[in-house]
This record gives structure tokens, sequence and C-alpha cells, in this order.
């Protein structure tokens, strides 16, 4: 892929919010946070600090890869859960780094205007732009279930993944159709991936996706012209190659067998594990036990605040299997009988201590014999036995 | 220089017979712990997950069945080959010591068939110090076997093993010194991770080599100890002059042992916890008493010239080394809520068993292999 960066710093949309991209420092902070921000983003993608200092080279760049955003059928959350990512912000993330040319939430203009400056660059920048997808695609009778400018959202995912250098799926719905696409699915809603067969699409599902998920693939997009390495899914191994089960705070008590077993009860109150209540922790793969969300710390995540994880990463759980359901276990079973949770806290000292005692006063008894007798023997001597 | 030959008496006398049915008991128990569970026959609960098996099986049999790493230590390290007739019966010693200590590891399992995950790299965690005393033990047994097969292969024709072994000795001796230096003071690296659960007369960043020092004098007392149990028991020479040489040496490592020991309680300002008056301040003190009354037996030579007093220290090391781990173990370690241990009779039973079936070996082993040195005195 070759993203081309955009030589001219005064674009229509910065001219028109009054940006300074040019000022002293990027971002409104430091080169030296940038940095850190950077290899904070390489160490989560288990990449080594070069690659971080590659990374925080690019970002800086002043020329910035036009990003296409398309809405289809969605409820905006993930851009609502990338306006609450703090390092970066989005703003300075669409903003600075990259030039988000055409969102349709996040865009000054509107109808004619906005729609004929999206065409204008997608043309200017053909081959070099990067396409973001978010909400399905309705299929069904030929699209006409979602619209925007008379034309089918199928149309404009088709148009401007044409001449797309990469292609990124945020959230569930554009990874694969998400609630809309759910039993009987009326519309035929499917993901982005479904539309344009044959182009690789980065997917990051989620409902929402971790910001940060997004933004570091977006990221090494940008660092390495290619997508990270992808699992069988599309989504990116650094965030989606483990079970949310391997990394969550509540697995000690999985594995002591303490589990809730309703909501509200004494085991959910005490922060027992959820897996008897429909965690899809044990089949569901992404690091959200291990990053959490909205940059407030631990336990800031589904199964932290008491709910069972419902398995939005994965196409074959959320909005398919019923929240109730049990998680098909990968790898650990729970054995049929755990000890007793409720452990005696130690007996008092009883026979063992008439016993201990017997032992050791027989010792001691039969040493002190043995030594008596040792003091009236005469040494057997030999060879060795000269004092040096 | 005399010749390490069998003993060649009976193998069935009364000891033997009584160190049988101790071990028989202990087997009954076992198999209720296997068929029942650990809580059907053992006291530990989830604030004492450590009861007398690990602590007196494992972290003490261990460290007396260093006799063999300290006299090898003596011997190939420091070249003092005038010791070697002392070498085979201490590899005996630190032999049973170990394999049974590794024995006793499964019986504290609580899940013992996921043991061989140990031994599979990919389920490997280097960084657990758990997981170095496991592996380093697992291969001390194999090479404390070794190093005591010559006693099997003497006299046997020259096979592939025994060319294997003969060829390789000197590697086999070098890691056992090297594997013992790392599993003991392990033991005491263990206990680092209790931090404010351990009384602060025990806890200390030293731990690790108070560790392994320790075991070294125990290495020491044992083979002091059985040089003259044995030697009265079976009327052998004593080797008493050798052991009044190596006494001296003992005497100066349990000096600078507490010299450590009492330098750090000193620097880290905590000398004042040893003056109030609780069981496990008198444990402090009887063990440290246990080790001076050795250092002062050995190093006086008036003393150490006694064939009383030098097996008294001998037994005093062993005593105060056996009651260190005790209490670094347990009796120091208060876990957060109100937890009490004391061993069940069924547990005391099975740590008996344990210690029988090991002495009943080494009679058997000395009575039939050529490991102690010097002709029987009577048949
Ligand atoms: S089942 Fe859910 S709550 Fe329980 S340990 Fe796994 S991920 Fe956590």
């Amino acid at each position: 892929m070759d993203v081309i960066r955009n030589s001219d710093p005064n674009s229509d949309l910065e001219a028109c919010l009054g940006l300074d991209p040019d000022g002293l420092t990027r971002w409104g902070i430091s080169r030296r946070q940038i940095f850190q921000f950077c290899a904070g983003v390489a160490a989560t993608m288990g990449l080594s600090s070069a690659a971080g200092a590659s990374m925080a080279k690019a970002v800086t760049s002043p020329s910035r890869p036009p990003v296409i955003w398309l809405h289809g059928q969605e409820c905006t959350g993930c851009t609502e859960s990338l306006l609450r990512a703090y390092h970066p912000t989005l703003e300075s993330l669409l903003l600075d780094v990259i030039s988000l040319d055409y969102h349709e939430t996040l865009c000054v203009g509107a109808g004619e205007q906005a729609l004929a400056y999206k065409r204008a660059m997608m043309e200017k920048h053909k081959g070099k732009y990067v396409l973001v997808t978010e909400g399905g695609t309705p299929m069904k009778d030929g699209g006409i279930y979602c619209k925007v400018g008379g034309k089918t959202h199928v149309e404009h995912v088709r148009e401007a993944a044409a001449g797309a250098a990469a292609v990124i799926a945020i959230g569930s719905c554009a990874s694969w159709g998400g609630v809309q696409s759910a039993d009987p699915n009326p519309t035929g809603a499917v993901g982005t991936h479904s539309v344009v067969p044959g182009t690789t699409v980065i997917n990051i599902p989620g409902c929402p996706p971790n910001p940060y998920n997004f933004l570091s693939t977006v990221i090494y997009l940008l660092t390495f012209k290619r997508p990270p390495a992808l699992d069988a899914h599309n989504r990116p191994k650094f965030a989606y190659g483990r079970l949310i089960h391997e990394n969550c705070e509540r697995r000690p008590h999985f594995d002591a067998g303490r589990f809730a077993l309703e909501f509200g009860d004494e085991g959910h109150r005490l922060g027992y594990c959820l897996y008897k209540i429909g965690c899809k922790g044990p089949e569901t793969h992404a690091n959200c036990s291990a990053i959490g969300f909205g940059d407030v710390g631990f336990g800031s995540w589904p199964v932290g605040t008491g709910h069972p994880c419902y398995g939005c990463t994965e196409k074959a759980d959320a909005f398919r299997k019923p929240i109730h359901a049990l998680a098909t276990l990968q790898n650990l079973t729970p054995p049929t009988a755990y000890p007793d949770v409720s452990a005696e806290n130690g007996p008092a000292i009883g026979a063992g201590a008439a016993v201990a005692g017997l032992v050791g006063g027989l010792a001691v008894g039969a040493g002190a014999m043995w030594l008596k007798q040792m003091g009236s023997e005469p040494d057997k001597a030999d060879a060795s036995n000269k004092e040096p | 220089m005399s010749i390490a030959a069998p003993l060649r008496s009976k193998l069935i006398t009364p000891t033997t017979l009584v160190l049988l049915a101790l071990a028989a008991v202990g087997f009954y128990f076992l198999l209720e712990r296997f068929l029942y569970g650990l809580g059907a026959v053992a006291n530990i609960n989830q604030g004492y997950p450590w009861g007398i098996w690990v602590v007196f099986d494992v972290i003490i049999g261990t460290a007396i069945g260093c006799g063999g790493f300290a006299m090898a230590l003596l011997v190939y390290v420091f070249n003092r080959g005038d010791y070697h007739p002392l070498m085979r019966p201490a590899l005996l010693s630190g032999l049973f010591g170990y394999t049974l200590g590794a024995v006793a590891v499964m019986f504290d399992l609580g899940r013992y068939w996921h043991v061989y995950n140990l031994l599979l790299p990919w389920h490997a965690q280097p960084n657990s110090v758990m997981y170095e005393v496991a592996l380093c033990v697992m291969a001390y047994v194999v090479v404390l076997w070794m190093e005591f097969s010559p006693a099997f292969l003497e006299g046997r024709a020259a096979g592939g093993f025994r060319r294997f072994v003969d060829r390789w000795m000197w590697a086999i001796v070098a890691l056992g010194v090297l594997l013992p230096t790392m599993h003991q003071s392990s033991l005491g690296s263990m206990l680092l991770v209790m931090g404010y659960k351990l009384s602060p007369l025990w806890f200390t960043l030293w731990l690790p080599a108070l560790f392994v020092i320790s075991a070294l004098m125990m290495g020491y007392g044992i083979v002091m100890f059985e040089a003259t149990v044995v030697s009265r028991s079976f009327g052998l020479p004593s080797h008493r002059a050798l052991i009044s040489k190596l006494s001296v040496v003992v005497g100066l490592i349990t000096v600078a042992w507490l010299a450590l020991r009492w330098g750090d309680l000193y620097a880290r300002h905590v000398l004042a916890f040893a003056c109030v008056v609780s069981v496990r301040v008198v444990m402090f003190w009887i063990e440290n008493a246990l080790f001076l009354a050795a250092a002062l037996i050995f190093i006086v030579p008036a003393w150490r010239a006694g064939r009383r007093a030098s097996f008294l220290g001998a037994v005093a090391l062993l005593a105060g080394g056996s009651l260190y781990r005790l209490d670094a173990y347990l009796i120091g370690y208060t876990p957060v809520t109100h937890w009490s241990y004391f061993p069940s009779v069924p547990e005391l039973m099975v740590t008996i068993g344990m210690i029988a079936l090991e002495v009943l070996l080494y009679l058997v082993f000395i009575k039939t292999l050529p490991v102690l040195h010097g002709r029987p005195a009577r048949r």
C-alpha cells in the first residue's frame, strides 16, 4: 500500500476549522509525548521500540494520508467510542495524523456540498486513500434500506473501495452485519467484506470496539504500509489473538469454582465468575480484559462491571447466541466437583500434638541413652584416625 | 587407603522390622490420602497450604540430604581427597533425602496428575521460583543416582552405562554441586513472596544465602552424625580424625552464617522483635542457641576432641537447621486472617513413615552395596 502524503496542509476542512497544523507542537502535545505514545502503541502490538520510533516519525510527518469514512446501518457507537480516546484524542488523530476528508458524523459540510467534496477527494487520491466503513450493509431488495444522497450504501461502499489503498471495517456491524443481521435479518445486512469480495478488509469488531485497537491498526498502516498480522477472521492478532477468559480478573474465581448463579445473588455481589450466567469470555477473542475501556483504569469493561461478556467480537456470539447461554470452553473445563467455598480455618491442636510430643520425647530419650553408653566404649581406631 | 565394601550383615533385625512397621503405617495413611483426598488426612487449609509434608519431607529433608552436596564440594571442588571415605555414605543419605523428598511433594500436590506439565517446555514459566526448584530437584535426583551409581557398578562387567558414568563423572559431580546451590537458595527465595506475612526475624532479602549456607552446614552435620552412628552400630572405624578436621571448617561456616544473620537483623533494625515473648521468638532463640552451641563445640579444640561433644555438635547443627526451616516456613509465618495449623496424626505418621523408610533403605544399601569404608569388626 502506498499512502500519499497530502502536501497541502491548508485543505478545505482545516481551513474551515481554523486549524494550524504547522504549529511548534503537533496534536498540542510535545514530541517527547508523541514518542512515548508510539512506543506504547508498539508495545501493545508486540513490536520493538524501533517500530515505535518509526511510528512516531510516520504520525508526525507533515503530510497526512486521506481517509474516507462511510456510515451504514449502525448506531455510530464506534465513532462515539473513538471520541472517548484520549491518547491521542480523536480530533488530533483526524486533523493532524490523517486527513479525514469525509465522515458523515464529523464533517462540517452537509448535503450535496459534502458529497461533492468526497467525490473530488476520491478522484484526487485514487488508489491512495484509506476507506473506513462503519455499520452493516443491507443487501436485500437492491440495498434500498440504507441510502445516502440517493445512492444505496452498497454502491457507496463499492465505489469507495474500488479506489482505496486499504479498507478497514470498524465495529461488529461492518465486520459481519452486527445487530441488524440477527435473525430474521429483515434487510439482509452483511459485513463490508461480503460487499467487496476479493478485497482485504481489516475487521476491528466490537460493539463498540476498543478505540485503541482501531488507532493502533491505523498507525501500523501508516508506518509500515501494510496491514498488521491478521487472524482467520481478518482481525488484527495483536488485539484479537487471545481469549477474554485468559486475562479476566475473575478468572481465579472460575478456576476455584466460585460462580455467580443469578444477577444480584451472593456470588454476583462478591465478584465471582460470570460463566454460569452466560459469560462468553471463554470463547471470545479480544483484549477487553487486558486494556479496559475509557482510560479510567482497572475494571472498566463489561465483566468488570458485573455483566457477562456477550461475545461482541465473535460473529457466532453477539446477537446470535442468547445472553444466558453457556460458552463453549476451549481449554480447561471446570471439574464437576469443587472444594468447599467456605473453608474451615484449621482445626485446633489435637492428638497430633500428643504424637509429636511422644515421638520427640522418644527420640531425645533414646539419644541420651545412646550417648551415655558411648562414653563407656573404647574407640575403634583405624589408619585414618590419627589427629593431624 | 581402605576400600568401600558391603557390610553383609543380616537384613532382618528388630530395628529394620520396627522401621518397616512405621513405613507401613505411613503408607496406610497415604493410601487414604490418595483415595479420599488431602482434606481427609491433612490439616492443611487455605491459610496454611503447606504443612508438615512439604516443610519436613521436602524443605528440611532435602537440606539433610545435602551431605552429598557438602562432601562433593569439599572432596572435588577443594580437592580434599582425604575425605573420600565419607563421600559415599553422604551421597547415599542425599540419595534418599532427595528421592523421597521429590516423591513426598506428590502427596501434597492437590492435582498431582498435572505434574508432568513441568517437563513440557511449552508450559514452562521460567520466572517462577517454584518451577526452578521443581526442575532443579528432579534433575538433582537423577544426578545423585548417577553419582552413586559406581556403588552398583563396581565389580560388574564394564557396560555402556558404566563407561558413560566413568567418562562424564566430572560433569555429573559439577552438576551435583551446582544444582543444590541453585535450588537450596531458591527454597529461601520462595519465601520472598511472603512479604509481611513472614516475621521480620526471618524475612530478609538474604534468605537465599541463609538457606543455601545452612543447607551446607546441615549437609556436614549429617555426615558427622552418620559416621558416628554407623561406626558405633556396626563396630566400624569411626573416622574421628577426619571428622574432627572437618568440624573446624563447619564451625567457621556456622560462625559466618550467624554473623550474616545477626548483621542483617541489626542492619534492618528489627532486633526489637526478638525481645518480645511469643512462641516464635522462643523458637528463634532456640534456633540461634543451637547454631551457637554447634559453632562453639566445633571451634574450641578441647570440646571438638570429645566424642560425645562433637556428636552433640552435629546434632545441634541438624536440629538448628531444621528448626530454622520449620520457623521460616510455618512458625514465623502468619496468614492474613485467623488460620491455624498443627499437623494431624495421619500427617505426622506419613512423615514418620517416610523417615523410617529412608533409614530402612539406607541400612539395606550399606548392607548390600559397597558404601562404607573399613572392614566390619563383627559379622
Ligand atoms: S467466564 Fe467470563 S467472568 Fe468468568 S473468568 Fe471467564 S471471562 Fe471472566
